[in-house]
């Protein structure tokens, strides 16, 4: 590795070492080379106009005075080829299975801690682990409603999953507005090249959710999205999912408990909701259940839930099995639900709260990335190789302090994919989050969130810490 | 339609109209000070009154000065009138109630915001302020523009216009109310020149010193200014205008629901009071007490379309 942490040997998905594109690239690469890079620098500012405009923004938390900023849309696409996608969705597939076998079993027998394959105290010691889902079944056995799973690449044929996002995973609209971007700007680019849609994910997200309704429901089901309000950062994602998908946008302060039911005030008097998609975290969801001091959630709520009048999606608990502790599990969970090896790769996790792993982190933190087992967005995390050496004595404190609140990874050589640059294209490192609906059947969107580093050399690709994004295509092939 | 959506948009569309008002008060009080020769200040102070600000002013400044007072109307977050905080406050109304608007209605909505933002991120020179506070109609119009060529017609709808005229009419209300004692024939030395300026500075506060012309007399008269902005079907922003408009659009809603609410009955029967009398009838009753009278069954109504239709 050289200084800047970046590896020159790092995996390039647009071109070969001999500078001729890989084979998903090669149509766009002919198109890249006859534009005119001016022009493309001013397509580039123009996007930027449009996602101001349309107020595609997003909060950053601790920035009281740029309190919606835009995330960096680069408009080189990240391309997958249809051999690529079917490999990595049959992987996502099976993990998305897994991670629901896994958390009925959890709140029901346990057989996976009985079989001593995850420690009981990693579970039932777990602030995501909820006592009140113990024995609850979710209309049609479903927990993980949403996921997105982020992957990263590292070669040809190495995919690693990252993190499995089983609560609120968000970014979705910005797969959506990428690509609609995309295709206003460069259309002859959809002549070209055989991408495969993502823009019916607002009608997929609502049948799969109405598909799901409680068995109290009486009639079409009646979906709605629960958002923390206007100060959310993912606010405009919230909103733009309920107009996409032709359904209201409510607050906490909308809802309330009425005969056995959740129901909103309309202009009309109160109105049943069957299925619930929350984007307020589990906590603040029923104050008299959780946090008592919530106004977010609706008191009543989980009575309701239990009493099988309403589908709340994700249902409440899933954390327990997206947490960073559970993820060095995952590929024993996979194995154990599903009766065969994990298709996709875990990347190696160190476990802090381990003396062995503990000792081994604190020895080696130049070359690990230390992750808060509970956290998220890039927060409070350390990129060993790239930070100073005053930062990792710091962050070894904290380390020792309290072991069990991290998991360490070795860097790995993300792959890289182009960026628009002043000077023309250079690459930067990428990840991939891409969009599951789980019903009765799983549908992965063929496509996803790709998140980019803008920084040369940076690995960090959260959009709180200063990266970009990009429309992503899975070609047809 | 949420409780909360209606209320969003009835307040949204309360504050852009509110902006437009104080832009147009700011550009009345200008011209006011550009025709008069003698000290201005107190030209001010009635239009911080007709905003209905006055004492948030008087907190914050030692001493009422046209350049102080001109920015606490334009730019001042401390004032809830400011056209920086009624965009604002419209704007965040705006993205609460986003999926009830049309892409167009919100993007204009969201550009005048982020065009506000920068504009009137500092102090506006004296020089300036005539283009500003065109940029700032314009803008508004623009929402208007596009809500109007673009939002179907419908409870959304409804809601938005009642939010619209009930603001407009407590605005143009206020205008009166504060200028009240310039109208009364007993008091004006009629044909003055002082009083010419503070007429025209009325029918400027509503954008109406050209339109007065078309309808009546060229010469200004204090009841026919008065007819003008109280009782005139026809003029956009008399009080009989905006009662009509809020009549029928309740009517809308009560059909669509098939139910009617005290809100109705309160604004049919200001509507037919202000149909049913002529400027004499109000001048003899008093125009400050039915100015007054006015102002206070305007809030009621406010707070009966809130309860009938579950704002809160």
């Amino acid at each position: 590795m050289t200084k800047k942490g970046i590896t020159p040997l790092a995996f390039d998905e647009m071109m070969n070492a001999d500078n001729s594109p890989r084979q998903p690239y090669s149509t766009y690469n002919d198109w890249y080379a006859a534009q005119d890079k001016a022009r493309l620098i001013a397509k580039s500012r123009e996007a930027e106009n449009i996602f101001r405009k349309t107020g595609i923004t997003f909060a950053v938390y601790g920035h009281a005075d740029s309190s919606e900023k835009l995330i960096p849309f680069d408009l080189i696409p990240r391309i997958i080829s249809g051999r690529e996608w079917r490999k990595l969705a049959q992987g996502i597939e099976q993990r998305v299975i897994a991670l629901n076998a896994f958390l009925d079993d959890i709140y029901h027998k346990q057989e996976i801690i009985k079989a001593g394959r995850v420690p009981r105290e990693l579970i039932e010691r777990n602030v995501a682990f909820l006592p009140q889902m113990i024995g609850f079944r979710p209309p049609g056995g479903v927990y993980t409603h949403i996921v997105g799973t982020d992957i990263v690449r590292t070669g040809e044929d190495q995919f690693y999953v990252l993190e499995d996002n089983a609560r609120t995973p968000s970014g979705v609209s910005y797969m959506l507005e990428n690509r609609e971007t995309m295709m206003q700007m460069f259309p002859e680019l959809f002549h070209q090249n055989r991408v495969r849609p993502v823009e019916n994910y607002p009608y997929l997200l609502r049948h799969s959710l109405a598909s799901l309704a409680p068995p109290g429901c009486e009639g079409k089901p009646r979906v709605a999205v629960l958002t923390p309000g206007i100060y959310n950062s993912a606010y405009y994602e919230h909103a733009f999912l309920a107009d996409m998908m032709g359904v209201e946008l409510v607050e906490g302060s909308d809802l309330r408990v009425i005969d056995g039911k959740v129901k909103m005030r309309t202009t009309r008097g109160y109105e049943a909701i069957d299925v619930l998609y929350r984007r307020v975290d589990d906590d603040y969801l029923d104050p008299l259940t959780f946090k008592p001091e919530s106004a977010l959630g609706i008191p009543g709520i989980m009575d309701v839930y239990r009493a099988g009048n309403i589908t709340i999606a994700n249902a409440p608990g899933t954390g327990i099995c997206d947490d960073k502790a559970i993820y060095s599990y995952m590929p024993e969970i996979v194995e154990f639900y599903t009766g065969r090896k994990a298709l996709l790769e875990n990347v190696p996790t160190w476990r802090c709260s381990e003396a062995d792993s503990l000792k081994y982190v604190l020895e080696n933190l130049a070359d690990l990335v230390v992750k808060e087992v509970h956290g998220s967005g890039g927060y409070g995390m350390l990129v060993g190789p790239t930070a100073s050496k005053k930062e990792r004595t710091l962050f070894a404190e904290k380390l020792k302090a309290r072991p069990a609140n991290y998991i360490a990874q070795p860097t790995l050589s993300l792959s890289t994919v182009p960026i628009l640059v002043n000077k023309g294209i250079a690459p930067r490192h990428v990840d991939l989050r891409p969009y599951v609906l789980v019903s009765d059947k799983v549908q992965i969107i063929p496509g996803g969130l790709t998140r980019v580093a803008l920084k040369a050399g940076s690995l960090v690709v959260n959009s709180s810490q200063g990266g970009g994004t990009k429309d992503t295509w899975v070609l047809e092939d | 339609m949420l409780g909360r959506t209606a209320n969003g948009l009835y307040w949204m569309f309360r504050y852009i109209e509110r902006a437009e008002n104080s832009a147009r008060l700011i550009d009345a009080g200008l011209r006011m000070s550009l025709t008069r020769s003698e000290a201005t200040e107190d030209d001010w102070d009635g239009v911080l009154q007709s905003s209905g600000v006055r004492d948030i002013y008087d907190d914050l400044y030692p001493n009422l000065t046209s350049a102080d007072a001109i920015d606490f109307l334009l730019r001042d977050k401390a004032n809830p009138s400011s056209v920086m905080s009624c965009i604002d406050t419209g704007r965040n109304n705006a993205r609460m109630v986003r999926t009830a608007l049309t892409r167009e209605t919100w993007e204009a909505t969201n550009e005048c915001w982020l065009n506000l933002k920068s504009t009137l991120a500092r102090r506006i020179k004296p020089a300036d302020l005539p283009e500003v506070i065109d940029g700032i109609k314009r803008m508004t119009g623009l929402i208007r523009g596009a809500f109007h060529g673009t939002m179907l017609r419908n409870e959304i709808f409804n809601f938005s216009r009642i939010g619209t005229f009930i603001e407009r009419a407590d605005n143009t209300a206020r205008i009166l109310d504060v200028k009240y004692y310039v109208l009364l024939p007993a008091v004006s030395q009629v044909g003055s020149s002082i009083d010419n300026v503070q007429w025209e500075s009325i029918l400027r506060s509503v954008s109406a010193h050209r339109s007065y012309g078309w309808v009546y007399e060229a010469e200004y008269k204090p009841s026919n200014i008065a007819d003008f902005l109280i009782l005139n079907g026809r003029m956009p922003r008399s009080l009989a205008y905006c009662y009509d408009k809020i009549v029928s659009n309740l009517g809308y809603l009560a059909r669509e629901y098939g139910e009617a609410h005290a809100a109705h009955a309160t604004a049919e029967e200001t509507l037919s009071s202000l149909r049913n009398h002529s400027i004499k009838d109000v001048m003899d009753q008093g125009l400050h007490e039915y100015i007054e009278n006015f102002i206070s069954h305007n809030n009621r109504l406010g707070e009966e379309i809130s309860n009938g239709y579950r704002f809160n």
